[in-house]
């Protein structure tokens, strides 16, 4: 739709057109802002903790490890140069060879969801899955932050108590 | 010459005074759009409705996603 409407602006005399190919998922994906009835909904990435506990495939297991006493994470994401997810640290895999470089005992893959997700309908499929907590990443495969299911939980009953509508 | 471009690059000419479109229908816009961005259906692209549109300054359209 909008590489024809790009065009017939151009056939209307406009000389300085551009197309946004990616568009509104792009933007919203990314956690930018919008306007609109549905923007002020939660959404996984508005509820996400940022700064989040990364580390590269080729760090050891006792640097992470360290890393993550020293600052108090469950968890750690494992990340390839192009900062892309590649995999998720927990304390279990911690157990291994400190030797051991991270992407040897990374659970490879692991479950992501998008910023730009309704956080109801996350929320819901996480509990369906009894799953704690979720990573959220950019279209493009880059780390965003990390859902917990308690915090999600909490803020749709902040919104419930608000009144706010809950559907997206 | 339309060009096509990335979410860094609509940033950068915001900044720069670009204005944007959205060429999907009214329902759809008043649900979320980007902030500012002015609705103009495709279907209603003319000389009438872009009349409101600045043609000193760049334009922007975009719609959901790769459609």
């Amino acid at each position: 739709m909008s590489p024809r409407a790009a065009w017939r602006l151009e056939s209307l005399g406009f000389t300085k057109v551009f197309h946004y190919v990616a568009g509104k998922a792009d933007w919203s994906a990314s956690g930018l802002p919008l306007e609109g009835r549905l923007a002020s909904l939660p959404t996984a990435g508005g509820v996400a903790r940022r700064g989040v506990l990364t580390c590269r495939l080729t760090d050891r297991v006792g640097e992470v490890r360290e890393r993550m006493a020293t600052v108090g994470d469950s968890a750690c994401v494992v990340l390839n140069d192009e900062g892309i997810v590649m995999g998720r640290l927990r304390q279990k895999d911690l157990n291994a060879d400190a030797e051991a470089t991270a992407e040897s005992v990374m659970e490879s893959g692991p479950t992501t969801v998008r910023p730009d997700l309704p956080l109801a309908d996350i929320v819901e499929r996480m509990q369906r899955r009894g799953v704690g907590s979720v990573l959220v990443t950019t279209p493009d495969g880059r780390l965003s932050g990390i859902l917990y299911r308690r915090h999600a939980e909490a803020r749709l009953t902040e919104m419930e108590n608000e009144g706010a509508p809950e559907e997206k | 010459m339309v060009a096509k471009i990335d979410r860094d690059e609509v940033q950068r000419l915001l900044r720069e005074g670009a204005q944007l479109v959205e060429v999907l229908p009214p329902a759809e816009y008043e649900q979320e759009h980007l902030p500012g961005a002015l609705n103009i259906p495709l279907k209603q692209l003319d000389r009438e409705t872009t009349a409101q549109l600045q043609r000193d300054r760049p334009v922007i359209v975009y719609c959901s996603d790769y459609q």
